[in-house]
C-alpha cells in the first residue's frame, strides 16, 4: 500500500515544525507574550485630574474665593503660586494658570487640548460659584463603549500580524533552506508532484492557523475580556483567507533566493512596511490622507481592517467583501506567479 | 543486448568551462557500471544529465529506452537516485524519511524491507541528525531503493566514509545487482570501482579516456605488478624499459612506476642498474597493479591530485 504523498508531505512539514522548539515559540508564544506586555502597558486608567495653578500671593485679590471654588470641584488639583507668573505652565506641570482679580485671567496654551479643556472647566466652576445659573437643564450618563480599549484594537492586529509572519517565515525561509541543502533537487529526482509539494506548505499553514487563531482569541477573551461582536465563522473565514494569501506571498519570496540570508532580507523587506503601515499597533488613520489609498492596498491592512470590522463593529460579510476580495486576489496572483517563477534546484 | 543507459556525443558547457566534452556511454541492463575519475573530471555533471536533472548543451540521452523530453514522468517512477550531497531533514526519523520517499512512487518496496536492506531497522525511530556519516549515506541509498528501481544512480556513495561503512554500502550495491538490476555509480576510489563494477569508464576532463572491465584496464598497462620508486640521479626511461620484464615506464610527481610481469626478474635488475650508475633509490615499493596505475599511466597524474 502506498502512502498518500500530499498527506506525507504535509505530515513531514508539521513534524519538522513541532520538533523545532524555537519555531514553536515564535509562532505561538511570542504573540501571546506581546499581547500581555502591550495589554499591561496600555491598560485603561481613570482619567487624569486637571491641574490648575492659582496665584494666591498677598497681592492677589479674591484668591481665597477662587481657591475655595476650585477645591470643591471634582477632578481638579490645585497648586498655589506666590507670584503672578510661573514656568510650570510651559513644562506641563499645570494646564492653566489662574490670576484672580476684578477680572479673572487665564494663562494657557490654546494649541494643547488639555489646556483648552482645563480653561473651560475652571471657567465654568468659577462662573457658577459667582452665581451663574445653567440656562438649560442637562443630565450626564457614563458609557463605556465596547471595543474602545487599546487591547480591543491590538488583538485583531496581532492575529493579522501572526498570520503574515507565520506564512512568510514558515514557508519562505523553509523552502529556501531546502534549496540550499539540495533537498529540493533530491525531491525533483523523484516523481513527486510539484503542485503537491507547494500545496503541502499551504495545508501546513492552514493547520497551524486552526491552533493560532483560537489561542489568541481565547487569550484575549480570558485575559482582557476581548470579545467577537460579529460572527465567529466569518472571522475564521477571513483569517483563513489571510493565511492563504500570505502563503502565496511566502512562496513568492522563496521562488528565486539561493540562500537563507537573501530570503531573510526579502521577508523583512515585505513585512516591514506592513508592520508599520497596516495598523497592527496603531491605526492607519495616523498617516496623512495621501497615504491612505496605498496603505489600504496592502494585504495586511485588508486583513487587519476586516478582522477588526468583525471583532469590534460586528460587520457582516457585505461589510468586509472588499478586503476579502483583495486578500483572495493577493493569494491567487502570488501563488500563480510563484508556480511559474519557482526555481526547483 | 538491452541498454539501460545510452548517451552519445554528450556535451555540457558552462560560461567558460566545458564540463563534459563529447562523452559516449552504453550500459547494458544488469551491469554495474562505474565512472572513475578525479574530482572535477565531469562525473557528477554527466550523471546529473543522465538523471534528467541537468539539461545537456548537446548530445543524445536514452534511459531505459526512453527520453527525458518525452517520458519524464514514467522514467522518474523507474529510477533510484542518490545525489552526491543531500541533507535530508534533520528532525525527521529514518522511517519517516523513507516513508515520505515511498509515497512519491506508484510502486516500490515496503519501507521496513528497505530499512532492513541497508541495516537501519534498529535506527528507524532516530532523527536523521543523530546518524553517523555512514548511516546517513545508507539512508540516502534507502531513499533511492524504496522505489524498487530498475536503474540505480549513485554519485560518490562512499566518499568520506570509514572503511567499515564503505563495505556495508558495497554489500547493499552488490545485493541490488544480484537481482539483475542496473547500477551506474561514480567514484574516485579505484578499490571501489574494482570491487563493484563490471565495467569502468575512466573519465578525465569531460572525456572517456579508457573503457573496459577492471581486469582489462589493468592488463592494458602491460604488467600485473608495479614497482614505484623515487630515483635520485639520471636513469633514462629507455634504460628502464630495457630492463627484463618491464612493460611500461611512467613518471608522475617525481615517482617512477614500472609495470612489470614478474617482480623477481625485474626488481633485482633495477637494483643492479641503480647501483652500477650510483643512483640512489628511495621509497621503493611494489604493489599489485590497480586502476590507479591505469589512470597514472593514461594521464601522468594521480587520481587524487
Amino acid at each position: 500500500m502506498r502512502p498518500d504523498p500530499l498527506w506525507q508531505l504535509t505530515l513531514a512539514r508539521l513534524r519538522m515544525f513541532f520538533r523545532e522548539p524555537s519555531a514553536v515559540f515564535w509562532t505561538f508564544g511570542f504573540p501571546v507574550a506581546l499581547s500581555i506586555a502591550l495589554g499591561i502597558a496600555f491598560r485603561n486608567k481613570p482619567p487624569d485630574p486637571v491641574s490648575v495653578g492659582v496665584w494666591s500671593g498677598p497681592d492677589a485679590r479674591g484668591a481665597r474665593r477662587v481657591l475655595e471654588a476650585l477645591r470643591a470641584a471634582p477632578g481638579v488639583v490645585v497648586r498655589e503660586y506666590y507670584g503672578p507668573e510661573t514656568r510650570d505652565l510651559s513644562t506641563g506641570k499645570i494646564a492653566v494658570f489662574v490670576r484672580p482679580g476684578e477680572r479673572i485671567e487665564y494663562d494657557y496654551d490654546p494649541e494643547r487640548p488639555e489646556g483648552r479643556l482645563a480653561r473651560e472647566l475652571v471657567d465654568s466652576v468659577l462662573q457658577r460659584a459667582a452665581g451663574r445659573a445653567d440656562a438649560v437643564p442637562t443630565a450626564d450618563r457614563a458609557v463605556a463603549a465596547p471595543g474602545s480599549r487599546y487591547i480591543d484594537f491590538l488583538i485583531p492586529g496581532l492575529i493579522g500580524m501572526n498570520i503574515m509572519s507565520g506564512s512568510l517565515w514558515g514557508i519562505g525561509y523553509v523552502v529556501v533552506e531546502m534549496r540550499t541543502r539540495k533537498l529540493l533537487k533530491r525531491l525533483m529526482a523523484t516523481p513527486m508532484s510539484r503542485a503537491q509539494f507547494l500545496w503541502s506548505f499551504v495545508l501546513m499553514r492552514s493547520a497551524f492557523f486552526f491552533l493560532e487563531l483560537p489561542l489568541l482569541l481565547l487569550f484575549g477573551w480570558f485575559a482582557f475580556g476581548v470579545g467577537v461582536s460579529g460572527s465567529i465563522a466569518l472571522l475564521v473565514a477571513l483569517a483563513l483567507l489571510g493565511a492563504l494569501a500570505f502563503a502565496g506571498v511566502g512562496l513568492l519570496v522563496a521562488t528565486r533566493a539561493q540562500n537563507t540570508q537573501t530570503v531573510s532580507g526579502l521577508i523583512n523587506l515585505v513585512m516591514m512596511p506592513m508592520f508599520i503601515g497596516s495598523g497592527v499597533f496603531f491605526s492607519t488613520a495616523r498617516f496623512p490622507e495621501w497615504m491612505q489609498r496605498p496603505l489600504r492596498a496592502l494585504p495586511l491592512t485588508a486583513l487587519n481592517d476586516s478582522l477588526r470590522a468583525v471583532m469590534i463593529d460586528g460587520a457582516g460579510p457585505r461589510g468586509v467583501a472588499g478586503q476579502a476580495a483583495l486578500l483572495a486576489a493577493t493569494g491567487a496572483v502570488s501563488f500563480a506567479l510563484a508556480l511559474r517563477l519557482f526555481r526547483w534546484r | 543486448m538491452e541498454l539501460a543507459v545510452r548517451c552519445s556525443r554528450l556535451v555540457k558547457k558552462y560560461d567558460e568551462v566545458t564540463a563534459v566534452d563529447g562523452l559516449d556511454l552504453e550500459v547494458p541492463t544488469g551491469e554495474c557500471f562505474g565512472l572513475l575519475g578525479p574530482n572535477g573530471a565531469g562525473k557528477t555533471t554527466t550523471v546529473e544529465i543522465l538523471e534528467g536533472l541537468l539539461e545537456p548543451t548537446a548530445g543524445d540521452v536514452e534511459i531505459l529506452g526512453m527520453r527525458w523530453s518525452a517520458d519524464q514522468a514514467a522514467l522518474r517512477q523507474r529510477l533510484g537516485i542518490s545525489l552526491q550531497e543531500t541533507h535530508l531533514p534533520d528532525k525527521l526519523t529514518v522511517r519517516e524519511v523513507v516513508t515520505l520517499f515511498r509515497s512519491f512512487f506508484a510502486n516500490g518496496r515496503p519501507v521496513e524491507e528497505v530499512l532492513d536492506l541497508v541495516s537501519l531497522s534498529d535506527k528507524g525511530r532516530s532523527w536523521t541528525e543523530k546518524l553517523s556519516g555512514g548511516q546517513k549515506q545508507r539512508l540516502a541509498v534507502a531513499c533511492a531503493l524504496v522505489s524498487d528501481p530498475e536503474l540505480l544512480f549513485l554519485d560518490e556513495p562512499t566518499t568520506g566514509l570509514d572503511p567499515q561503512s564503505r563495505r556495508q554500502l558495497w554489500d547493499v550495491v552488490l545485493g541490488f545487482k544480484k537481482r539483475g538490476r542496473t547500477v551506474l555509480l561514480t567514484t574516485h576510489y579505484m578499490d571501489e570501482a574494482q570491487r563493484l563494477c563490471d565495467r569502468v569508464a575512466v573519465i578525465d576532463r569531460g572525456k572517456v579516456i579508457a573503457l573496459g572491465t577492471p581486469a582489462e584496464l589493468i592488463a592494458s598497462i602491460g604488467g600485473q605488478q608495479v614497482i614505484a620508486a623515487q630515483l635520485d640521479g639520471a636513469l633514462a626511461d629507455g634504460e628502464l624499459s630495457a630492463l627484463p620484464g618491464v612493460h611500461r615506464v611512467t613518471r608522475a610527481g617525481g615517482v617512477v612506476s614500472l609495470a612489470v610481469e614478474k617482480l623477481h626478474e625485474s626488481l633485482p635488475a633495477l637494483l643492479a642498474l641503480a647501483q652500477s650508475r650510483g643512483a640512489a633509490l628511495t621509497q621503493l615499493s611494489t604493489h599489485q597493479a590497480t586502476l590507479e596505475d591505469v589512470f597514472v599511466n593514461l594521464t601522468g597524474r594521480q587520481l587524487r591530485e
